[in-house]
């Protein structure tokens, strides 16, 4: 067997298996061809499909532009693997580098990148989740069964939960003439990801776009109907809706439970890993020979106080993964570090938004740019006296001025633009609601008494605590 | 070499076949270069990109201190009525020189009848246009033995289609022709602006100006009376989100969309042919392999920008780049043709190669102000390169380099003179 540690033998022949073929998965066995491996490599996915961008799913595909198995990646180079999709890894033995398959087979590499992502957070009532007519979306499949469904022209469309996904599709909905009420239990939508202060302004855009936007709600209950069709939606004030079709856009969860007795730090927060992408044990020490990238990875970020951050984000699943490629090839003195400046994009309500930085690592907002009453403006957020974030509503064109001032962590408030500066340009609270509790606890305990002899351990999984509906 | 004998042999008329040395100079005292009459000139490419994204840098002369107001247009006398009607149009700047709120305005408000999402049709409809028109002018060469690429084959194009997206009538071209030639021959920033011909060419330069505003004038205001389905007419009569331009910003917004539609795009085809011809083996490598033709769009802007610098921006704060200062009120000009031969960010910058994967250049310009019209371009000069390397039979070039006009910005060939064995059908 060759071994990462014996460099040169292990890039010509060793075996490496990549976990996960999604954006990151593919764009990693791409990097790992161009870093120079010619061993051999094996791809393993759930889904059966060949890699695909899942950005339109939830708007060209929803709008009935592009069919929603016609969003294929494209390929940048050849990568000479073996591809095993629709067969899920559900185990991994460490000591041997074996990874087990749904099917009972076993694949086994020198050196593993796990990138198996997340998957859309169910609605949390089992028996209401399966009344047809409810949704959520991740996958191609569900985008498909999304669009059919809105094109069958129901009388209304729910959509639970205002983030990103929800938002952008209660935004088709209107485009294609639909009626559609978004209940979010915040009090805006895209108040998680960007603080209350824009929320008000993108529940503006939901409202004049004819959206019935209710926030400060859950939604309760489903109801079907004799044939088991969604039909009714009870919300927490007590109101009833008429509706056909139910979006759950609730979030995300964490593809970790295959890890389960691998002993690596996994768990609903992801895998951690360092900042040149390889893995964590349970016990917080590194490994050598297992890398983590994409939605699924979690690493420290100098930017932000070392923080470990996720980031859901397409760049990060290609960027990460691209380093994780090189770190799994190269000698160690040649590692590169992980340190990316995140970047997100939404289109929705004729606007395109986009991020750099983390805005929600803020707590302080300024308006730098244009006018926030016309929705057509550029924000920074702030955090101790430095911009750690920026919003741009149809603004993009200037993201990276602030980008490069969170890089150098400039002050905030920045400089003042020298023109088109706007009429409010005061620093206000962000107004990020508070971290609601987590959706499930880790359940990792220290053993030993000595401080010696200290191990970490996982408790045995218990379901997690039915969450109260969203 | 000084900063200011670098800029100034650059400017000179008898470099623009070949200004890049004297870019090369300036490059030597960093990649931002203080001239001594206080000119910041930008040179390399990753501060020419910061830089076009500083909000804190404005396009719009009118915010630079103690410029000299220029004079009023003038028509003839001051009580003359068409004197009053040239101030009054003459008033608003186009959006290039404009900055957020008003350019973003501008630039959407004429985007509505250019461009998705309201007019996504428009220039995708002008391809068969733009295909027979190149095609004409090569079976109009046939039997010939030597062609003039610029002026047989290059111009035609543009002007066909920017005069029929606008709604100029292509029968005024020779009149148009000749004060865009006048005006860009008047605009000199070099030491040959000082001479006494240059100071002809700026008198004859002003008054071709106020000529083309002139027929501007009547243009919108034929259009306000009879609409047609020109982009002038379209903008005279526009009830979008924005509201209506003024009428002084659709005359100069049409100038602009008018002379930067057609005249920058004869100077990429021109400058492609060029190109291909001088380096052997690419015209035949194109030929054989079309797809690589949007790629060689690409890397011939890269090496020869057809807006090669731009000098109107102003500091309006004092902005720290790479260890200089550039204090507020400083004029700044962004040397887009020198930073795209940048050595930092383009590996052997001045070989023309089709492989790069640095691709990405500021031919095009950079941030809120870059092309407005680049899609239209692109399938101008596709077309173009396409047909020209399909039919022309063994094109060389008969003078190299070839004579340029004048103007050192919008930088092109006035001939590019090639001996041919025929043209295939």
């Amino acid at each position: 067997m060759s071994s990462p540690t014996n460099g040169n033998a292990f890039k010509k022949n060793g075996r490496i298996v990549i976990i996960g073929a999604s954006l990151a998965g593919l764009r990693g066995a791409e990097a790992l061809r161009n870093e120079g491996f010619s061993g051999h490599l094996t791809i393993i996915g759930d889904e059966p499909h060949e890699p695909y961008d899942r950005p339109p799913l939830s708007k060209q595909v929803q709008k009935g532009w592009v069919k929603a198995d016609h969003t294929k990646l494209p390929r940048m180079r050849k990568v000479d693997a073996e591809w095993r999709l629709g067969v899920a890894a559900t185990g991994l033995d460490r000591a041997s580098g074996v990874v087990r398959l749904a099917n009972g087979d076993e694949v086994a590499g020198d050196a593993l990148l796990i990138a198996t992502g997340v998957r859309a957070r169910p609605w949390p009532n089992p028996e209401e989740a399966k009344l047809e007519g409810v949704y959520t979306l991740r996958t191609c499949e569900d985008a498909a069964r999304l669009q059919a469904a809105l094109a069958a022209r129901p009388r209304r469309v729910l959509v639970i939960g205002a983030g990103f996904i929800g938002s952008e599709v209660a935004s088709v909905c209107r485009e294609l003439g639909l009626e559609v009420t978004v209940a979010e239990r915040a009090a805006a939508p895209l108040a998680g990801a960007l603080g209350n202060v824009i929320g008000a302004i993108a529940a503006e855009m939901q409202r004049d776009a004819g959206v019935d936007l209710r926030t400060g709600v859950g939604v309760t209950k489903l109801e079907g109907d004799a044939k088991r069709h969604v039909r009714h939606a009870r919300l927490s004030d007590g109101t009833m809706l008429d509706v056909d079709v139910v979006l759950a856009s609730l979030g995300s969860i964490r593809n970790v439970e295959w890890l389960e007795g691998a002993g690596l730090a996994a768990g609903f927060w992801g895998v951690a890993c360092d900042a040149g992408c390889r893995a964590f044990d349970l016990h917080g020490l590194v490994t050598n020979h297992i890398f983590v990238a994409g939605d699924v990875a979690r690493s420290p970020h100098v930017l932000f106080e070392y923080q470990f951050l996720s980031l859901e984000q397409w760049a990060n699943a290609v960027l990460g993964a691209e380093i994780a490629a090189h770190n799994m090839v190269c000698a160690e003195t040649e590692r590169r570090p992980y340190l990316p400046l995140p970047e997100n994009w939404s289109g929705q309500f004729s606007r395109n938004i986009k991020t750099i930085g983390v805005p929600s690592f803020g707590d302080e907002l300024v308006f730098t740019q244009g006018s926030p009453k016309e929705r057509r403006f550029a924000a920074a957020y702030g955090r101790r006296g430095r911009i750690i974030g920026a919003v741009t509503f149809d603004y993009g064109k200037w993201l990276q001025y602030y980008g490069a001032q969170i890089e150098r962590s400039g002050p905030f408030p920045p400089p003042a633009a020298g023109f088109d500066v706007p009429a409010d340009a005061r620093v206000v609270p962000a107004e990020f609601p508070a971290r609601g509790a987590t959706t499930a606890a880790p359940d990792v305990v220290l053993t030993g008494h000595e401080p010696n002899e200290r191990q970490a351990e996982f408790r045995p999984r218990t379901e997690p605590r039915q969450k109260r509906a969203a | 070499m000084t900063p200011d004998q670098a800029f100034a042999e650059a400017m000179k008329f008898d470099n623009r076949p070949n200004p890049y040395p004297f870019f090369d100079e300036l490059r030597k005292t960093g990649p931002v270069a203080r001239m001594s009459n206080g000119v910041y000139v930008v040179v390399g490419y990753r501060e020419v990109v910061a830089l076009t994204h500083d909000p804190r840098i404005s396009a719009d002369l009118r915010k630079r201190p103690n410029r000299p107001q220029p004079a009023p247009m003038k028509g003839g006398d001051e009580l003359d009525p068409e004197a009053q009607l040239l101030a009054e149009y003459g008033k608003d700047p186009s959006m290039i020189v404009q900055d957020p709120p008003d350019h973003d305005r501008m630039r959407r408000t004429a985007m509505r009848h250019f461009g998705p999402p309201h007019s996504p049709e428009l220039i995708p409809s002008m391809e068969a246009e733009c295909r027979r028109v190149v095609n004409d002018m090569l079976d109009k060469a046939k039997g010939k033995k030597r062609i003039d690429v610029v002026d047989d084959y290059a111009y035609p194009l543009p002007v066909t289609v920017i005069c029929r997206i606008m709604g100029v009538p292509l029968k005024d071209e020779p009149q148009f022709h000749a004060w865009i030639a006048d005006a860009m021959a008047g605009a000199e920033l070099g030491p040959d602006a000082a001479t006494e011909e240059g100071k002809r060419r700026k008198e004859k330069g002003a008054a071709s100006i106020v000529a083309a505003t002139k027929y501007m004038i009547g243009l919108v205001e034929s259009a306000a009376k009879n609409p047609t389905d020109g982009m002038i007419s379209k903008l005279v009569h526009d009830d979008g989100p924005d509201g209506r331009m003024s009428p002084s910003e659709i005359v100069s917004n049409c100038w602009l969309i008018f002379i930067a539609g057609h005249d920058s795009t004869v100077n990429l085809i021109s400058h492609s042919v060029l190109t291909f011809l001088r380096n052997s083996g690419s015209f035949d490598l194109l030929r054989r392999r079309p797809e690589l033709i949007p790629r060689a769009i690409e890397e011939v802007l890269r090496l020869e920008s057809s807006v090669n610098f731009w000098p109107t921006w102003t500091a309006l704060a004092d902005i720290e780049i790479d260890g200089t200062t550039i204090p507020k009120g400083s004029p700044i000009f962004f040397m887009y043709g020198a930073a795209n031969r940048d050595p930092k960010q383009f590996c052997d910058p001045n070989k023309f190669d089709l492989e790069r994967e640095e691709k990405e250049s500021l031919g095009w310009g950079s941030g809120i102000h870059v092309c407005f019209g680049g899609a239209l371009a692109r399938l101008e000069v596709n077309t173009a390169l396409e047909v020209f390397l399909r039919r022309v039979e063994n094109p060389r070039l008969v003078v190299d380099p070839p004579p340029y006009r004048r103007n050192a910005v919008f930088r092109g060939p006035l001939h590019v003179l090639i001996d041919i064995d025929g043209i295939r059908d």
